[in-house]
């Protein structure tokens, strides 16, 4: 029997300084997120007084700031909503906390990206000296460089890392047509086709191999980083590497929503044999063919287009959770699939308002054709990566949402929520209620354990190894009950 | 901007007669969405960075993941 899917994403942005392209990336994400963090401490004080959505929203802005050791560290803090923020190399990298649905995955995914967008204002307030930063929600920077988007899936350690291999590759080959972020230009070096060419994903280009470790080199479609953050003898942690970082919700959810289900099927073994004749070659070949007409070669003979192979998970996945799963988002999940296939079948320009990969050519193509741009003009690269800047007032995305041509699946408010406010059904929920209520105590956290210092001889480490215990209904009396860390931790060892 | 703005303007008006007369056959739902589509099409370079062909040059990213 499947297990519940507890998921989460983690999203490395990049990071550009205006008028400066000799600035210190390392320096300048550290730099944001210790300001971020720096600035919580009044937000969270001030929560305590019981307005905890103005508060979210305003920071005071504290003028002439010098750059102070916090910020030439490398910053790595733990959020009051579980999430982790932190610099990866040399971007700035969020991961949400531990989710229990897709939709509410959005939301966190979504509130990561509004941190950011803060962060920014923050540094511009707070420290004069800083460059002019801005903050791209993509994955490459056209010039063959990657980084990631990341989805972490909670599995079965019972079942078979073959299967998954078997059973996910197609998936993740054909699932490009609705989770693509779309891209203007190629950047294999081996590839021999015309540089100008737009394509599905931002990530395709960077995938070389089927399975690995690695995720900087010789990517993995299948990657097989064994880390599973919670009881190893019980759990994987499906650490998924092949994903574009999405801006549209509608994509987003569907990616989330679509890839749980059929890690459930694998679990249960529900699914038949899609394998293909050869998995890389087929994620770049759909990725660069925008009339999804391109056939995939299957190991039984079979051709199919990446659409095909798309309806047939749709059709198990529907039959999979009438019987095994059915749940109402689940259902919402199923429909969402079947409408985004119907219209890519269809007129894949009827959803611009869904899928980012759309909507972005959609800008491009009306651009190129006022302007009479050639699709090798500079400008068109500029609009590429303007699409995914975070801020509202610049990002080419969030003007498309500002004039209501994307359709949300979230509110403002739910997202400004969860900018503060940990997931309630996941051990997120005690993390970040600690991170909220003992801050002082805590000498330091992970995923799967939190480290007090009471003022006694010895620090304690508090366990966190079931991603579903912890959760609002576990622990909100026992931490309600606690007025300061020594007397939680006399509660949880007494 | 302002060559870019009149250029637009220019083809808004003559439309019909001119570059456009191939979209005269599409669907009125095509040039619907046209419309809509020129108003972001507007914003989209005041929103730009300055001198955004040499900025999209210069954005190089190192390191990840």
């Amino acid at each position: 029997m499947a297990i519940p899917k507890v998921i989460g994403t983690e999203t490395e942005y990049g990071i550009a300084a205006v008028g400066q392209p000799d600035f210190n990336p390392v320096l300048s994400s550290s730099m944001l997120i210790s300001s971020y963090a720096g600035s919580l401490r009044r937000i969270r004080w001030d929560y305590e007084d019981e307005s905890p959505l103005r508060d979210a929203r305003g920071f005071e802005p504290v003028a002439g700031r010098e750059l102070s050791d916090e910020d030439l560290g490398l910053a790595n803090v733990i959020l009051p909503n579980g999430a982790r923020y932190y610099v990866d190399h040399a971007h700035p990298e969020y991961s949400t906390p531990e989710c229990l649905s897709p939709r509410s995955l959005v939301i966190h995914d979504k509130a990561g990206e509004r941190i950011l967008e803060r962060s920014l204002a923050i540094v511009a307030a707070e420290i004069p000296s800083s460059p002019a930063l801005a903050i791209y929600r993509n994955n490459s920077d056209g010039k063959g460089n990657s980084y990631g988007t990341h989805e972490n899936y909670l599995m079965d350690r019972a079942t078979p890392f073959g299967d998954i291999v078997r059973d996910l590759t197609p998936f993740f080959v054909s699932r490009q047509i609705f989770t693509g972020a779309g891209k203007l230009g190629l950047e294999a070096q081996w590839d021999e086709r015309g540089k100008h060419v737009f394509q599905l994903t931002q990530r395709a280009d960077f995938f070389e191999t089927e399975v690995g470790l690695e995720t900087t080199l010789k990517r993995p479609i299948i990657n097989t980083r064994d880390e599973p953050h919670a009881d190893p003898e019980r759990y994987r942690r499906l650490h998924v590497i092949v994903g574009d970082a999405n801006l549209c919700e509608v994509a987003l959810f569907l990616k989330l929503g679509t890839t749980s289900i059929v890690l459930k099927m694998i679990e249960d073994a529900f699914l038949p044999d899609f394998s293909l004749v050869n998995p890389v070659a087929a994620i770049h070949d759909v990725s660069r063919d925008v009339s999804l007409r391109t056939p995939v070669s299957l190991t039984d003979g079979r051709k199919m287009t990446a659409l095909q192979l798309q309806w047939e998970y749709l059709e198990l996945a529907r039959k999979y959770v009438d019987r095994e799963d059915d749940t109402q988002e689940n259902r919402e999940v199923v429909e969402r699939w079947e409408s985004v296939l119907r219209g890519l079948e269809s007129d894949p320009r009827t959803l611009s308002a869904q899928l980012d990969w759309v909507a972005k050519l959609r800008l491009l193509e009306g651009y190129r054709e006022r302007d009479g741009l050639a699709w090798s003009d500079a400008k068109l690269r500029a609009i590429d990566l303007q699409y995914h800047d975070v801020r509202r007032d610049r990002g080419l995305f969030h003007r498309l949402a500002h004039s209501g041509k994307v359709e949300r699946l979230t509110t403002d408010e739910e997202v400004e929520r969860a900018i503060m406010e940990p997931p309630e059904d996941t051990r997120a929920f005690f993390r970040g209620r600690c991170i909220s209520k003992y801050p002082d105590a805590i000498a330091a956290a992970s995923w799967d354990s939190l480290i007090l210092d009471t003022g006694r001889d010895a620090l304690q480490r508090i366990p966190m190894r079931e991603p579903l215990r912890g959760t609002r209904a576990h622990v909100e009396e026992l931490l309600d009950a606690c007025e300061d860390a020594a007397a939680l931790v006399d509660r949880l060892t007494g | 901007m302002p060559e870019q703005e009149q250029k637009r303007i220019q083809k808004k008006g003559g439309g019909e007669a001119g570059d456009d007369a191939g979209q005269v056959t599409s669907s009125s739902k095509a040039n619907e969405l046209k419309e809509e589509m020129d108003d972001i099409l507007d914003e989209i370079d005041s929103v730009l960075e300055e001198n955004a062909e040499e900025f999209v040059k210069s954005y190089v990213q190192k390191g990840g993941e």
